[in-house]
């Protein structure tokens, strides 16, 4: 499993970054730092039907991007 | 635990469009000047003059808007645990990017804001400068797909995020101590406008709650007129822009109520007929937003987050637009100033320089 870490990008950055995963099935972890790039990655994957479960670690926030039950 | 941000759905933004667009209607009503109701390269420009950075007797008054914008999204930010001063991206590239966008913008007269109210006020110049908006940000999306990045910001000593907050409450004390005296373009250190945009403006008080309200709301919903285009051209996402179309629609609907639409390209408020350069400055304004990554809008509510690298921005904004009005490359009603078209041209091709050098992969 692929981690992206956009911590400290501001947009389009994260979402660029994502955006190409967002086609294959592949589970993905993303790092984010503010909650403008937690949202705008949500929004892209949520789009792309995928499941996105945040954990909050210290200081940044982790989204797991699945697919289709795919762990 | 969290709390879904309700401003981060399509309705969010949706609400948040249409409260800019007719809160700009409002403070027209309420004095500001016809379809600039709340520009943000304008008020920069007007408050450069208050401070007498420049002298353009006719574009001086320190508007409480741009204070109320930061404020707004300031005290939002601190409600919703999301101030955090950061910083250290590119601060001086950011500066210039700034400069040449409040250039670029005052060769059309306004930033992507006033373009839309000059749309809804029926200013057909404005389109120009709206296809020139989207042709710079289309260059800028060209850069991102390079690769473009000013790299990343990091966490900050909590001073440095409280700066430009500060700074604007400053500016709220200077124009409580040193008020307007009738008639006089001085009162004190700070400079006032007796005739022309500058004179014309809503009530202090209106002017600050209604921005710190658009400033409130705008943060949470992420508002942002460069975005709105880059994420259609970018992702084909729709998000943003459903935003600046709200915020179209209803800046349109308010001015037909108030008899404020008057379709036509000639005599229009504040505003020249000069179709080329209309589009060549905004679309220098708008690589330059797209490069810095916000519009003029956005670059304050996230200084109001914390954020010094759009706080180095819109500073960047402040001296590019006094610049603009001492260096004669600002236009007027009757046109576009002595060095109007060189300004955009060299502003354009830092732009571009800009782009190419931070798209290097190696960069």
């Amino acid at each position: 499993m692929q981690t992206i870490d956009t911590r400290g990008l501001s947009c389009p950055q994260p979402v660029l970054m994502v955006h190409p995963h967002l086609d294959a099935d592949e589970a993905l972890d993303v790092l984010v730092d503010s909650e403008a790039s937690r949202e705008n990655v949500s929004r892209a994957a949520a789009k792309r039907g995928w499941t996105v479960t945040p954990c909050e670690c210290d200081g940044h926030v982790r989204l797991e991007l699945r697919k289709n039950g795919v762990r | 635990m969290r709390i879904k941000n309700p401003f981060s759905t399509t309705a969010g933004i949706i609400l948040a469009g249409a409260l800019i667009g007719v809160a700009a209607i409002l403070l027209q009503q309420l004095g500001n000047p016809a379809n600039m109701g709340i520009c943000v390269a304008c008020f920069e420009r007007d408050i450069a003059g208050g401070l007498g950075l420049h002298r353009a007797a006719i574009v001086q008054y320190l508007r409480p808007e741009i204070a109320g914008l930061v404020l707004g999204a300031c005290l939002m930010a601190l409600l919703s645990g999301e101030f955090k001063p950061r910083g250290g991206s590119s601060p001086l590239v950011r500066f210039l990017l700034g400069m040449i966008a409040a250039i670029g913008a005052l060769v059309f007269l306004g930033c992507p804001w006033r373009a839309v109210l000059r749309l809804a006020g029926g200013d057909g110049n404005a389109l120009f400068g709206m296809a020139g908006l989207i042709v710079g940000i289309g260059i800028g999306t060209l850069f991102f797909k390079r690769g473009y990045t000013l790299g990343r910001s990091s966490a900050q000593n909590p001073v440095s995020g409280w700066i430009l907050p500060a700074l604007m409450l400053g500016l709220l004390g200077l124009s409580l101590v040193f008020p307007q005296i009738q008639g006089q373009q001085q009162s004190g250190p700070v400079f006032y406008s007796t005739s022309g945009p500058g004179s014309m403006h809503a009530p202090f008080l209106a002017s600050l709650v209604i921005a710190m309200l658009i400033g409130a709301v705008a943060q949470r919903s992420r508002f942002c007129t460069m975005g709105a285009f880059r994420d259609l051209i970018l992702f084909r996402y729709s998000h943003l822009f459903l935003g600046l179309l709200s915020m179209l629609l209803a800046a349109l609907i308010a001015n037909l109520f108030v008899g404020g639409f008057h379709p036509g390209f000639a005599g229009q408020p504040v505003a020249h007929t000069d179709g080329l350069w209309n589009f060549l400055g905004m679309t220098t304004a708008g690589l330059a937003f797209a490069l810095a990554g916000g519009c003029p809008g956005r670059q304050l509510f996230m200084a109001g987050e914390g954020d010094s690298d759009a706080a180095i921005f819109v500073l960047g904004m402040l001296v590019g637009a006094a610049t603009a009005h001492n260096l004669g490359t600002a236009s007027s009603g009757a046109g576009i100033g002595v060095y109007g078209a060189q300004a955009t041209l060299i502003g354009l091709a830092i732009c571009l320089v800009i782009g190419f050098m931070y798209s290097r992969k190696s960069a």
